[in-house]
């Protein structure tokens, strides 16, 4: 996986504490929203393209509140907009998990899995945090990511231990993105600064992790999973290629509004 | 005006102040633009009004994150107190207390249904992690049979789910419980 230069322009990047954490729960939402959004028109069947789309704009919702909480830390003229529209690839703060290209159904769905396990679990423990926005926001938040967990869990159960072809997808899928799950661990500095503890997290992902691939009859992997810097802004070529669709319309028409 | 979390502001309109209670008498007929049959009211959305005199002030949480009649919602409410006369009205929105189903008021649920979408069960197992989970019973609305099953959880808007109906066979929306 070639990953792009750390041209980082410091001064773009928000300070640590509130508003960085916030920008990366921010970019990580809008991101999985964006690639599942893909799917419009293209779900398996009719009822899961529906699914499918109704999780991305829950997530660009979350997003959404992510990001207008960043801008009013961030001050100045910064808004929702300009943080999803107008940063570089290397601004971006999101796991690489998530900026992967969507893949086939059982790629989305695992992704999903994975991600939904992780939020849950973050989220759980973001409700008590002592920013009281970030917190307000987990608390709305996780009854949809309670929804989405069922749904990608009962989705890899069904791909893993249902037909062979749906069998053998899965496992290529497992075997793709299990070197991406370790970063969704690993602290950045703006997360110890408000107090997230990861390795709680990672305890009880690992627990849902073995407890569903098992149920699908999946094989948890043992390989290493160390592909990292999305938190710090190095990302995979993945990313300006999704970036160059999503910031089309407001790098092509500043200011452009429907 | 202010209110205790755990209840929602149309039960207490009566408590409002003449100024506050004529602002919530208009919000009782600005509409869900995705479910034109509720009012912003009957949502349980509405969850503070302060009539500052030079100005007003609302205050709004959401229902879904992403749900994208809340925007629109918000414009709604600005057009309706400008057309009674108020000229600076201001909106805010909440995210804490989340909201929930169970802020819906009974009239609403009774419209929804006459609508044909199944008003949500009383909150019980939204956080229900259980996989493959027996389905929860919900009344066709339009033959009151309780024999239902859910096609998808995920539905034409964010808040509702699909169901169809065994007895007299109608797809359906359910307002699912949130």
């Amino acid at each position: 996986m070639e990953q792009s230069s750390n041209n980082l322009d410091t001064s773009k990047i928000p300070p640590s504490g509130g508003g960085g954490a916030a920008l990366a729960l921010a970019d990580n939402a809008l991101l999985l929203g964006h690639r599942n959004s893909e799917w419009c028109g293209h779900g398996p069947v009719l009822e899961q393209d529906i699914a499918i789309t109704n999780i991305s704009l829950d997530l660009i919702g979350q997003a959404r509140n992510f990001y207008q909480y960043a801008a009013s830390l961030i001050g100045g003229d910064s808004n929702e907009d300009k943080l999803a529209y107008l940063r570089e690839a290397g601004e971006f703060k999101n796991c690489l998990m998530v900026e992967l290209p969507r893949g086939d159904w059982a790629f989305t769905i695992l992704r999903q899995f994975f991600f939904s396990a992780y939020q849950f679990y973050l989220y759980q423990q973001l409700q008590q945090n002592k920013d009281e926005q970030l917190a307000a926001i987990a608390v709305k938040s996780i009854k949809e990511v309670t929804y989405h967990l069922r749904w990608s869990s009962e989705w890899v159960i069904r791909l893993g231990d249902g037909t062979g072809e749906s069998h053998k997808r899965i496992v290529k899928a497992v075997d793709e993105l299990w070197p991406y799950t370790g970063e969704l661990f690993l602290p950045a500095s703006y997360e110890e600064k408000m107090g997230i503890d990861l390795t709680s997290v990672r305890d009880n992902w690992i627990q849902k992790i073995n407890e569903v691939l098992a149920e699908a009859t999946l094989a948890v992997p043992s390989s290493k999973n160390e592909q990292t810097g999305g938190k710090e802004g190095r990302h995979t070529e993945h990313l300006t290629d999704l970036l160059k669709d999503l910031q089309y319309l407001q790098r092509t028409y500043p200011g452009m509004e429907w | 005006m202010n209110y205790p979390n755990d209840s929602n502001l149309a039960s207490q309109a009566s408590n409002l102040a003449t100024g506050e209670a004529k602002i919530f008498s208009i919000l009782q007929a600005v509409h869900d633009p995705e479910v034109p049959v509720l009012s912003v009211t009957d949502l349980g959305i509405i969850r503070d009004v302060k009539d500052l005199g030079n100005s007003v002030e609302i205050t709004i949480t959401p229902t879904y994150s992403g749900c994208p009649a809340m925007d629109v919602i918000s414009m709604n409410i600005r057009l309706a107190l400008i057309s009674h006369g108020y000229k600076n009205v201001i909106i805010k929105q909440v995210l804490s207390p989340a909201w929930t189903t169970d802020w819906m008021t009974e009239e609403g649920k009774q419209k929804l249904k006459e609508y044909g979408i199944a008003p949500p069960n009383p909150k019980q197992q939204v956080c229900n992690q259980d996989l493959f989970a027996p389905d929860e019973a919900v009344q066709c609305p339009h033959c009151n049979s309780y024999h239902t099953h859910r096609i998808s959880e995920f539905g034409s808007t964010a808040c509702k789910a699909l169901y169809q109906c065994d007895d007299c066979r109608e797809p359906f929306d359910y307002f699912k419980c949130h």
